[in-house]
């Protein structure tokens, strides 16, 4: 590399007396590739790809981190997946003990229609069957007395689960009731659920379970990058670079966008697969620019996370308290519907809250461009007030 | 004529800290230049100025003819800089480490390599930054500053905390650096390093520069008592000191701590021939004054590495 350089040179320890003799030329005559200019649109070009892709290759190089963006959601969206799978419609676990004879009378069809809502196992043993339904391995014990009263006996443990067992064995009873009196019943009530009927828990768990996802990617994406580059003296080192502020910026959004897009492909194909059964309705696509606006709302929390605190571990800490109630409270895990009114509100201030519901309404709801854009202009909003909040808090050195 | 740096009382504070208190200096284009002091002295944050990290709170300061501060994107690829902890990204290895670097300035991996190979790490560069041993995570933070063929070179303490050999491997390659024209600016725990590698030095002490100049000249001006000394049992102590009086020889002191019998002296003639004459010249050692002795007139104090 000396051969480039063209201009004279002092001899090695004379420096001193250089003053006096004009041996090196102030400016160098080479026109070497790091002439001056740094705004060149290549080297811009070429900082921004090469910090993306240091980026990318330090995140994939981190086990740890690929494990909890990538992994980890996954298995929470198996997990529920499968737990769930049969939970579309209250089923209920009944012991009966001898013969009942509004159970028994059930047969051929309406056996099938029946076993659908309510598994029946048959005992002998009365305090055995009761034992089982104190400790909730059963929902109800049927025991018919001599005079023909049907005794259903359960647990309040699980209210949804006492309401359905009763409302299943009271309409049974009621049948037989009427079947009894031989006329054809005066009114009949016939449920149809509003929903799509083909609503299964995977349709509310994938958009919540990518919701966590994607927001655990970007806050703590954006919040150890630039805690870790602080401490590391790495923001010192770029800002000696002739690499804009933009460049950094505009990198690491890029990858986090990248990260979160990988996680809404890995989860749709997860979830469509015929054994989760996810049905995607009509502008399902719309969940990339809300996916790309959420991204961008989660990282100026992380730069918030970032900016105020000094270590990793603080930053891991911050973001943790931040991801972690804000995904509860948006219904990732489960819905929020039932919850208090009050609860309801700050889940509302929450950018998780509106991409989970958002998403939800465009993947399952056939919801279309309609429901998305409000949603991506509140998100970028939020990303723009949270940034320009952080700015004030941001560090270049540790104090 | 520029010079490469020009600094005009330059002050920070921290706090109730003067961190910097009223620095000037000047490095001439070429020279290889070091910043002396102990810990605490203000050496880091001096340079940190004049790098353009830090603003500081009065005065003056040109790069290459620019001032650092604010960032000024111009002077940027011009100049380089090693700080005291390397600075690299998580997770990459030597070799991907420079080439990103490089790449800031637009410089190719190509040329990233040769400087991987020029600092010896050709062998190394697969090997993960956080793995690397101190000696090579410094050589590559050198090479780290150098791959875009700065004119200005800021290095702050690079041989700290290296084995001998590996300090003199990297003092070869700072003076091949300095060598090719580059201003190098360096600032240094060690007073040896500063003798050998620098044209100037400055002496630096609660954030004040005492003292600058070539090494030779600070050692010449001050009072130059020269140690002479030789094995102990040769001589006795009393009868050294009436022999010296007697050939009228002024001496500083005289002192024999069992293992070598010490005479501190301006005038080191008469000394050499009392000695001489009495056949006490085994393990004859005679040392002028060093930097340290320098050093430890300037700050008042004995140095802290």
């Amino acid at each position: 590399m000396s051969a480039e350089r063209s201009d004279a040179v002092s001899e090695p320890g004379t420096g001193a007396q250089a003053a006096e003799a004009p041996a090196v030329p102030a400016q160098r005559t080479t026109g070497g590739p790091a002439g001056t200019g740094g705004a060149a649109p290549k080297e811009r070009a070429s900082a921004f790809l090469s910090l993306s892709r240091v980026m990318i290759v330090s995140f994939l190089r981190d086990r740890t981190a690929v494990f909890f963006v990538l992994v980890f959601p996954l298995m929470f969206l198996l997990l529920f997946g499968t737990l769930l799978k049969g939970a579309g419609s209250p089923h209920a676990k009944v012991a009966q003990v001898g013969a009942v004879q509004v159970l028994d009378a059930v047969q051929g069809e309406g056996r099938a229609e029946l076993e659908k809502v309510l598994t029946i196992t048959r005992t002998d043993d009365a305090a055995d069957a009761l034992a089982k339904v104190r400790k909730g391995d059963l929902d109800a014990v049927v025991q018919q007395g001599p005079d023909g009263k049907v005794e259903l006996r359960f647990s309040a443990a699980d209210q949804v689960r006492a309401g359905s067992v009763q409302g299943i064995v009271n309409s049974v009873v009621q049948q037989a009731n009427q079947a009894a009196t031989g006329r054809p019943p005066a009114f009949t009530l016939e449920a149809v659920q509003v929903e799509d009927n083909s609503l299964k828990p995977i349709q509310f768990l994938t958009p919540g379970l990518l919701g966590w996802a994607v927001a655990t990617g970007a806050v703590f994406g954006a919040s150890l990058t630039l805690v870790s580059w602080r401490q590391k003296k790495v923001l010192r080192r770029l800002r000696l670079a002739p690499v804009s502020a933009g460049s950094i910026i505009l990198s690491r959004v890029s990858v986090s966008i990248l990260t979160a897009l990988a996680q809404t492909t890995v989860f749709l194909l997860v979830a469509t697969t015929p054994y989760f059964g996810l049905k995607l309705t009509g502008d399902w696509w719309l969940i990339v620019p809300l996916v790309v606006c959420a991204t961008i709302a989660f990282m100026s929390i992380g730069l918030l996370a970032g900016s105020l605190a000094k270590t990793e571990e603080a930053a891991n800490g911050i973001s943790q308290i931040i991801v972690l109630p804000m995904s509860f409270l948006s219904g990732s895990f489960f819905p929020m519907d039932d919850a208090p009114a009050w609860l309801r509100t700050i889940s509302d201030a929450l950018p998780l809250k509106h991409l989970v519901s958002a998403s939800q309404s465009v993947l399952t709801r056939g919801g279309g461009l309609s429901d998305a854009l409000p949603t991506m202009g509140g998100l970028l909003l939020f990303a723009a007030a949270l940034t320009a909040i952080a700015s004030r808090f941001f560090r270049w050195e540790d104090a | 004529m520029t010079a490469a740096i020009t600094a005009d009382g330059i002050r920070q504070r921290y706090g109730d800290v003067q961190a910097v208190d009223g620095v000037s200096l000047t490095v001439e284009t070429g020279e290889f230049y070091g910043i002396l002091g102990p810990n605490g002295a203000g050496k880091t944050t001096t340079l940190e100025i004049l790098e353009g990290i830090r603003k500081p709170d009065e005065g003056r300061i040109e790069l290459l003819g620019m001032a650092p501060w604010p960032r000024n994107r111009d002077l940027l690829p011009r100049i380089g800089v090693q700080f005291q902890a390397s600075a690299f990204f998580n997770k990459l290895t030597a070799r991907e480490t420079i080439r990103t670097f490089a790449s800031f300035y637009g410089v190719g991996p190509k040329r990233a390599d040769a400087m991987l190979e020029r600092v010896g790490l050709t062998d190394s560069a697969s090997v993960m930054t956080d793995k690397m041993s101190g000696g090579q995570a410094q050589r590559l933070s050198i090479a780290c500053a150098l791959a875009h063929d700065p004119e200005l070179v800021f290095l702050d303490e690079p041989t700290t905390g290296l084995d001998p050999q590996a300090r003199r491997n990297l003092w070869d390659l700072l003076r091949d650096i300095n060598g090719e024209g580059r201003t190098v600016v360096l600032t240094t725990h060690y007073l040896d390093e500063a003798e050998i590698l620098c044209d100037r030095v400055s002496v630096m002490d609660h954030g004040k520069v005492l003292k600058t100049g070539t090494p030779a000249a600070l050692v010449r001006e001050i009072d130059d008592t020269v140690r002479v000394s030789v094995e102990s049992g040769q001589i006795g102590l009393g009868s050294v000191r009436e022999l010296l009086a007697a050939a009228g020889a002024e001496t500083a002191s005289v002192e024999d701590d069992g293992a070598t019998l010490a005479i501190a002296t301006r005038a080191p003639a008469p000394v050499l021939s009392v000695l001489a004459e009495q056949g006490a010249l085994r393990g004859l050692e005679v040392r002028g004054a060093t930097l340290e002795d320098v050093f430890l007139q300037l700050t008042g104090r004995e140095y802290r590495a």
